[in-house]
């Protein structure tokens, strides 16, 4: 079917936005014809959230024209947008788990009978009849939490279709499903195609666009930077176009801060084997020697932050095991980990990491206040001690100690979260996304920071989605593609092209032809 | 599409039915005090709990509806200490302007809960707390911190102490019989006109709950807000009517409480919120708000109600004697012990 052809049903051109002066999208565009699948991709910050929240009326653009339906889309809240026909379905899916399956799909347009009293059978029977176009078969009356992740999926999917949904967004859906789940939300997407309805689908998973994609529409910084169709689009090209990479330029330039590592490096710190952590991660391999700089590189949902939470403790692994300084060490917490000398800078220091109120002085020494306390009493002068030589060390600019942390840069509150880890002499340290969201001059220094300190016999684990970053930074890299460890690269075999590979179709018994292809 | 495949969820097997539970508690420790003390079925016993109980009953039902949202009212007790000086005040001008003004100055107090909570977005414990001082504070200055005496002369006094059907009774009836099982029809003409108002409120409730669009949205909102908004649900209309129902409620116990005990009482109503909220969560409403049961929360009230009963018989029988601050204990201990059964019930359930 050449649906590109045809009058689209929605069109966005030159959309505008930005939050707070910074720009989110500049110009950027998207167009799905009636029935069509249509996937959007991006990497994280691209622009496809806002891209939904514009069309399903959670926030306004700057500028730009939206048709739908040939008509200019006006929708204000995600409820207009429900009223005029565009539904979205997000990640997290937004019902409510207590309630039954018929409450799910008819709250707020119950079907009443005279006096306004509900008519719980129409309702159910209503129900029952909208999953079953969807050949979902189960007891409505049962509340949704009874229910697996994709049934309820396919609720969602029932009660957006029940508006009579035109287009119906789906926001990374198979992002909490197994295999199995997948494949049923699969033939709803086709169903849905079949009545008519077309989709956008937002997916990490490239495997999956090849299965129930008809277009791919890909964005990059804010702009929409390539559609194509599905079918002439190979794996490596999407995460090329994804990245902003021209696979014929792929150079190895100097632009990070890291220097050449390297020597010294000492013996087996960390390993683990046939690690499977949650839904995500199936069999994560990967090794850290001292002294050594390893990156952990993959596509967003690849597992990469679950790998490295299981092996600080701080999530449970279903299978497989941890080693650390030679022994089994399968951590039961954080504060085990933390004992056994590992350390864990997490991505998001505003959620995990800082407590803003609190002092540079409190932030910096938060997990070695057990180590400074004897019989319950912070041993004071030590710990200014140790404040005090971490600030000149690593060069933190503060008015003081007593600063509150709050009033830093980003780049300065990292360093106070690396003082944390650093001051309590770890053996291994796990830095995810150590340079998100830091200017550039910050990010260069906290790069020679992590240089330094594997040099003097660190071993760090680093998480990093720039590429940039592990290429020059890692003196060895593991790819995670879909929760399992697909390559291992040593340094002088480490380069931009061979990690986009190995993300894009690591482990396919044949890389050249995209799996799932054949679904399509 | 060839191949349609068929999902199964879970299929509908027996559950134990939220509530019923503490309904079979409650027949028990009934049926325990029948066996144990001599008179404690008789119809006397059992009209009069039901009369002091009525009061808590409606409290209990206001905060039945706020707690299934995921809010709290701190305010009922205060408030219906309010409600009772108001009243007693307005009952030199009849049986209705009495009632009329408890209610009102009730359904104001859950106005101001409810606007404060939806527009000013503060938290229902702090808004409701503030309310409770405020509420405490205008009953002491309107009452000058005294007790205000009903007038008698009135017919509002039966709102706490009459029994509705009492006219209607035909005169081979004893209404003071005190044999359970020869007076059924005693029990029915002798009771309580309180009981009766406190029922009806639980009847139109339990309606409300299931068939009105309205219920279906207060556990929807309570099950979570976010996705009760992205459904395009009222959320803060909801939010509102809670607390005026419970306001309105605290009010109306209020009435009840100044008509029971023939003067508007400034100064009770003190802890009543905590024995509301014990009765809701002793009949298994969530804390956390999205599920819920109005006749649960009826048999949660009467259980905490009986129990005190069951203290003062056992204290008559002269074993034991329990002061008031140990029967306060024994509750305390009882409510843990409950909620306690009833959340590993929940996880046996769940799993």
């Amino acid at each position: 079917m050449d649906t590109a052809s045809q009058v689209p049903l929605l069109s966005m051109q030159g959309i505008d936005k930005s939050f707070g002066g910074v720009p989110a999208l500049t110009g950027a565009s998207l167009e799905v014809a009636p029935a069509e699948v249509m996937a959007l991709i991006g990497q994280n910050g691209a622009g496809k959230s806002t891209m939904i929240k514009i069309l399903n009326g959670a926030v306004a653009s700057d500028g730009g024209a939206i048709t739908f339906a040939g008509a200019p889309w006006t929708a204000n809240s995600p409820q207009a947008a429900q009223r005029g026909g565009i539904s979205t379905i997000f990640q997290e899916i937004n019902l409510i788990a207590f309630r039954s399956v018929t409450e799910n799909i008819y709250l707020g347009r119950e079907i009443k009978s005279r006096f306004g009293f509900l008519d719980w059978r129409a309702m159910h029977e209503g129900a029952r009849g909208l999953l079953a176009r969807f050949d979902v078969f189960v007891d409505v009356r049962e509340p949704l939490m009874n229910f697996s992740t994709a049934i309820r999926q396919m609720v969602a999917i029932a009660r957006a279709v029940s508006f009579e949904a035109r287009l119906v967004i789906m926001d990374e859906p198979t992002s909490s499903l197994d295999e199995a789940e997948v494949q049923i939300l699969f033939q709803t997407i086709r169903q849905l195609k079949a009545q008519g309805v077309a989709v956008v689908f937002v997916s990490h998973k490239l495997d999956e666009l090849y299965a129930v994609c008809d277009r791919v529409t890909i964005m990059r910084d804010g702009r929409t930077v390539a559609v194509a169709n599905m079918a002439d689009m190979g794996k490596l090209q999407l995460v090329a176009a994804m990245l902003g990479r021209d696979l014929a330029e792929i150079r190895k330039a100097g632009s990070t801060a890291f220097g050449e590592g390297g020597q010294a490096i000492g013996g087996e710190l960390l390993a683990t084997s046939g690690l499977a952590v949650g839904r995500r991660v199936q069999s994560a391999d990967i090794a850290v020697r001292s002294g050594e700089i390893v990156g952990l590189a993959g596509l967003l949902g690849s597992g990469r932050s679950e790998t490295a939470r299981a092996v600080f403790g701080a999530e449970p692994h279903r299978a497989g095991e941890v080693r650390f300084a030679g022994r089994k060490a399968d951590f039961a917490s954080p504060r085990e980990a933390i004992a056994a000398g590992l350390g864990f800078c997490t991505e998001d220091r505003k959620i995990d990491g800082i407590v803003p109120e609190m002092s540079v002085r409190e932030n910096m020494t938060l997990a070695l206040l057990p180590a400074l306390a004897r019989s319950g009493i912070v041993d004071e002068a030590r710990q200014a001690e140790i404040v005090k030589r971490f600030i000149t060390e690593i060069g933190i600019k503060c008015s003081s100690p007593e600063q509150k942390i709050r009033e830093l840069s980003g780049g300065n509150q990292q360093k106070v979260l690396l003082a944390r880890w650093l001051c309590m002499d770890p053996k291994l340290l796990i830095l995810d996304e150590p340079t998100r969201g830091i200017d550039v001059g910050a990010k260069a220094e906290i790069q020679r920071l992590i240089r330094s300190f594997a040099e003097r016999g660190l071993g760090v684990l680093m998480i990093s989605s720039e590429l940039e970053e592990i290429v020059e930074g890692a003196d060895r890299v593991f790819v995670l593609r879909e929760g399992r460890t697909v390559e291992e690269f040593d340094k002088d075999q480490i380069s931009e092209s061979a990690l986009m590979n190995a993300m894009a179709h690591g482990g396919d018994a044949d890389a050249t032809s995209p799996k799932g292809a054949a679904f399509v | 599409m060839t191949s349609i495949a068929t999902f199964r969820g879970a299929t509908r097997e027996f559950r134990f039915p939220q509530g019923l539970g503490v309904v079979l508690l409650l027949l028990a420790l009934v049926a325990f005090g029948g066996w144990r003390y001599e008179g404690f079925l008789g119809s006397y016993n059992v009209l009069s709990v039901l009369r002091y109980s009525s009061m808590f009953a409606l409290v209990s039902l206001g905060m039945c509806f706020v707690i299934m949202t995921g809010g709290i009212d701190l305010s009922v007790g205060s408030v219906a200490a309010l409600g009772s000086v108001v009243s007693a005040m307005l009952s030199p001008y009849g049986l209705l302007p009495g009632l009329a003004g408890g209610l009102l100055v009730g359904a104001a107090a859950g106005a101001i809960n409810g606007l404060i909570i939806t527009r000013l977005k503060i938290l229902p414990f702090i808004a409701t707390l503030a309310v409770m001082l405020a509420a405490s504070g205008t009953a002491l200055l309107l009452a000058g911190n005294q007790s205000v005496s009903v007038s008698y002369e009135t017919a509002f006094m039966t709102l706490g102490q009459g029994d509705l059907l009492a006219p209607l009774r035909p005169e081979w009836i004893d209404a003071e019989d005190a044999n359970w099982f020869a007076g059924p029809l005693g029990l029915l003409f002798g009771f309580p006109t309180p009981a009766w108002i406190a029922l009806a409120a639980y009847v139109l409730g339990a309606i409300v709950m299931r068939w009105r669009a309205f219920g279906r949205h207060v556990l929807a909102v309570g099950g979570g807000e976010e996705a009760a908004l992205l459904m395009g649900l009222p959320v803060g209309r909801t939010v509102f009517i809670v607390y005026l129902i419970s306001g309105s409620l605290a009010g109306l116990a209020g009435v009840i409480l100044a008509a029971q005990f023939g003067a508007g009482q400034p100064v009770e109503g003190a802890g009543w919120e905590l024995f509301a909220i014990a009765s809701v969560v002793v009949g298994g409403t969530l804390l956390t708000g999205g599920k819920g049961s109005i006749v649960a929360t009826l048999a949660g009230s009467l259980l905490l109600g009986l129990i005190y009963t069951i203290l003062n018989f056992e204290n008559g029988m002269g074993w034991i004697s329990l002061s008031a601050y140990w029967q306060s204990v024994v509750r305390g201990a009882f409510l843990l012990v409950v909620v306690i059964v009833q959340a590993s019930f929940m996880k046996n359930t769940k799993s």
